[in-house]
């Protein structure tokens, strides 16, 4: 293979199997390969169709369809078909067509056999897809599913490989190439503690270093990348990929505050599971305008059945949808920006509730704000901030997430203040709380920084967790406003049900299901000073204090997630069967086995209440404090 | 810069007339050979002509100033681009290497010092270019810095119709240049470089910068462009320069 074709060989050598793939095999792969385009909507494999290669997918995107023109599988970058017919008789087995406009590598038949004789791992790939395609296609989508529930500090194998940064450029490449390392990080080690300063990779030595033929006596300092981006320890692998998508690095140090865990390659992140799955949200930053956002929102329902079908929990279904929410949130402001110009001070946009919990469905509204800079001045730049939240507004409005109908999003001026009047809501919140007004802002104690000055957001969160645990009548309000919806179990644990339009006899499983746990465990979590925000997470901190006894936090979560994944099939068997989906659920729709669960989660909520009640005196002013 | 454009000596013939005229008289056999191969006749709809795309680094724009650094190339047809036929050469310049277009091409003067002249290759070459129409992204480079060095070398140039794909996307956007007032509404030009070409057809982006990368990229846009805007039924007369 000629060097010059090295971009092509590293591409597939990305993807598995070809991953492991011996380097002399995979140069015999890109000799034989020919290049074809296809333009969306080109059908690329016909039914019956003699077809003799593999085709690998280098840009675009493919849809394989069964026999009977049902979708069989969406492929993305980097993954291949026509191997089934491969293996057996040269006929295509399933149709594959362009869904966009896609670059197709094509392996000869000769390169695919002989890959198949020589690269045990190849075989296998191909063959255990074709023995058993189902299963692999759902533990694929499991790992997918991984991807969006695992932290990044999983994909950390070993300890960061560091230098001064006053190395010079050949005693760096010696340190990176005897810890077999792509990255280096530099650190300035003038101060008390190292600190991460920079970061060189062995693409940067190839095409800052080598290709300009500099002195190895280069202090590293003069060509390793600064203003580094990085990436928090708790993050999501799918949100590590995003962040590297989205800024086009291939390495991310990972961050505990100052001090760096280590690094993950994109080439990780690719090893451990494929992109497919991910094909929706990182298409969300590809597009350019609302028009192509609303067009990949039609696919939000979709994605949440399949990963209903393959049996993903509650977590991991809200997280998915919340980072897919976010996402178009994210792309809709860098859209907004593009076409305001750059905001006239630093500014923080804010999920709220459902979303900042990670607990998101696909039925959902919006619910956000945006906290100003302190330099903010109304009559100067509250007319640009106002567009922008509006451009947003209406962009998610379009792309499936409702108006809120309670007025909270940054297009209400309320919601849309410097971080000075914010931080006064919420002091007065917290400190001269009054039932009514607790009811209203109950929400905004579920917050998330999602796009810009973030770290306004973690401002607020600091002082909800200082304040929040120290005031009594705050927590005694909270409670009692949590109180008010209870779940729909009457005497002799019989559902209660509610005349409720065209829905009849149902009961909601939201307002009398979800809510009232998430609202119970919000209130404990306030009370320990816990700054999660996710119902399970704010759980597990709260099983680290005294404020519940194990056990009840066990069953706490184990109601919450049956109560949510009932919930969800609901919703998703609507989608499947075309209804709109809601929360109203009745009971004849329920299996036998659903019903009487869903009775045993009822009853722990409603024990969970009562001690609620107890716990923070909030049996309606009949107790003497 | 258009005096290299083309042939203009007869127009009135067909280019595989002019190929027929030319094997009779040219006087180095391989481009005697070159003529003889033969060229398709202009009503030859496009998914059946065999091509070349063909990019040379050069160090600079001039071709009487500047000389070939490299060749890159990679004969394809609509229906796909084979890589194992692929060609590149690192070909020593007969003229300073200037340190400015180093850096562009990664090619560095110890890369040069080992590399054979031009006409040491030019048999490998011919083999490539041999009844295939060459495609090129801005024909004013690859055509008259070829024929300026087989002028000095052989005396002799090489007449040829070319695919310009920089051409096709040029007259795709007749009004890529905004005037002052379009621009004052936010137009902004449509440029028709090949990298920003490429990404208008979903084609990925290359990270490496060689001639063989630039033509394999040449050859892919040139697919896209005709299945986009016209088909392979189109005549190759109605598409060559």
């Amino acid at each position: 293979m000629q060097a010059e074709l090295l971009d092509i060989r590293n591409h597939i050598a990305q993807y598995p199997p070809f991953d492991e793939m011996a380097e002399e095999l995979l140069d015999q792969v890109v000799e034989g390969i020919e290049v074809a385009y296809f333009r969306a909507g080109t059908q690329i494999l016909e039914l019956g169709q003699q077809n003799a290669w593999l085709h690998y997918l280098r840009s675009g995107a493919v849809e394989i369809s069964r026999r009977s023109g049902e979708l069989y599988n969406r492929l993305g970058e980097g993954e291949f078909f026509g191997h089934f017919g491969l293996l057996r008789n040269q006929r295509v087995r399933f149709p594959a067509k362009a869904i966009e406009d896609s670059l197709i590598y094509k392996i000869p038949y000769e390169t695919f056999q002989y890959l198949w004789e020589q690269d045990e791992n190849f075989a296998d790939f191909v063959e255990v897809e074709d023995r058993s395609r189902l299963r692999s296609a759902i533990s694929r989508q499991e790992k997918a599913n991984d991807l969006m529930t695992s932290k990044v500090t999983r994909l950390i194998a070993r300890q960061p490989v560091t230098a001064p940064s006053t190395v010079r450029l050949q005693e760096a490449a010696k340190i990176m190439t005897d810890n077999g390392v792509s990255a280096l990080l530099l650190m300035d080690e003038t101060g008390d503690f190292p600190k991460l300063e920079g970061i060189i990779t062995d693409r940067d030595l190839r095409t800052r270093a080598v290709t300009q033929a500099l002195p190895s006596e280069t202090p590293i300092s003069d060509i390793m990348t600064e203003d580094l981006i990085t990436i928090r320890s708790n993050a999501y692998i799918f949100e590590a990929m995003l962040t590297m998508l989205h800024n086009n690095v291939h390495h991310l140090p990972v961050m505990d505050g100052h001090e760096v865990r280590g690094v993950i390659a994109l080439s990780d992140i690719v090893k451990y599971e494929s992109q497919s799955s991910l094909f929706l949200v990182s298409n969300i930053y590809q597009q350019v305008d609302v028009k192509g956002l609303k067009k990949i929102s039609r696919g939000v329902p979709d994605t949440f059945v399949r990963m209903v079908n393959e049996d993903a929990n509650s977590h991991m279904i809200g997280s998915a949808m919340a980072g897919i929410g976010r996402s178009f949130s994210q792309r809709l402001l860098e859209l907004g920006e593009e076409k305001l110009g750059p905001p006239p001070v630093p500014y923080c946009f804010m999920g709220l509730g459902s979303m900042a919990r990670d607990e998101q469905l696909v039925v959902t509204d919006q619910d956000n704000a945006m906290i100003l800079d302190d330099s903010f001045i109304p009559e100067e730049h509250d007319e640009y901030f106002l567009a922008l939240a509006k451009f947003v507004s209406d962009g998610l409005a379009e792309c499936g997430y409702s108006y809120c109908t309670g007025e909270i999003m940054a297009t209400n001026p309320k919601w849309r203040q410097p971080l000075r009047v914010w931080k006064e809501y919420f002091t007065d919140w917290i400190e001269y709380p009054k039932a009514e007004s607790l009811l209203n802002s109950n929400i905004f104690f579920d917050l998330d920084g999602i796009h810009g000055e973030t770290g306004f957001a973690e401002e607020l969160k600091d002082l909800i967790a200082e304040k929040a645990s120290g005031s009594q009548r705050f927590l005694t309000l909270l409670a009692r406003n949590a109180l008010n919806r209870t779940p729909p179990l009457g005497f002799f644990r019989a559902f209660v049900l509610e005349e409720n339009g065209k829905h009849q006899k149902s009961f909601n499983l939201k307002r009398r299901g979800t809510a009232p746990v998430s609202d119970l465990i919000r209130v404990h979590a306030l009370a320990c000073g816990s700054r999660a925000q996710n119902s399970f997470e704010r759980l597990r901190a709260i099983s680290k204090t005294k404020l519940l006894i194990d056990d009840d936090a066990g069953n706490l979560r184990d109601a919450l997630e049956f109560i949510s994944i009932v919930r969800i099939r609901h919703q998703a068997l609507a989608i499947e069967e075309g209804r709109e989906p809601d929360n109203n659920v009745r009971p004849e729709d329920l299996s036998p086995f659903e019903r009487s669960h869903l009775k045993d989660a009822f009853q722990i909520v409603s024990n969970a209440q009562k001690f609620l009640r107890f716990r923070y005196n909030a049996g309606g002013g009949r107790n003497v404090q | 810069m258009s005096s290299n454009n083309g042939p203009t000596a007869q127009p009135h013939k067909t280019w595989p007339e002019r190929y027929r005229d030319m094997a009779n008289t040219a006087r180095d056999p391989r481009i005697q050979a070159f003529y003889k191969a033969g060229c398709p006749a202009p009503a030859t709809p496009m998914s059946e002509v065999p091509l070349v795309a063909l990019d040379f680094e050069t160090t600079g724009l001039d071709p009487d100033e500047h000389a070939i650094v490299s060749i890159g190339l990679v004969p394809f047809t609509l229906d796909g681009i084979q890589l194992g036929k692929s060609w590149h050469q690192i070909v020593r310049p007969q003229l300073p290497l200037h340190q400015t277009s180093v850096t562009i091409h990664g090619i560095t003067h110890s890369d040069i010092d080992g590399a054979p002249d031009l006409s040491e290759v030019l048999d490998t070459l011919f083999e490539h270019l041999n009844g295939r129409i060459p495609v090129v992204h801005y024909r004013n480079i690859e055509r008259p810095f070829l024929n300026v060095a087989l002028q000095h070398r052989l005396q002799e140039q090489l007449r040829f119709p070319v695919l310009d794909t920089m051409a096709i996307e040029a007259y795709l956007h007749p009004d890529r240049n905004p005037n002052r007032w379009q621009r004052l509404l936010g137009k902004k030009p449509v440029s028709i470089r090949l990298a920003d070409s490429r990404l208008r057809y979903g084609l990925p982006h290359y990270a490496g910068h060689n001639a063989l990368i630039d033509a394999i990229a040449t050859a892919e846009l040139l697919q896209a462009q005709v299945l986009h805007h016209f088909s392979p039924e189109t005549a190759i007369g109605d598409l060559w320069v």
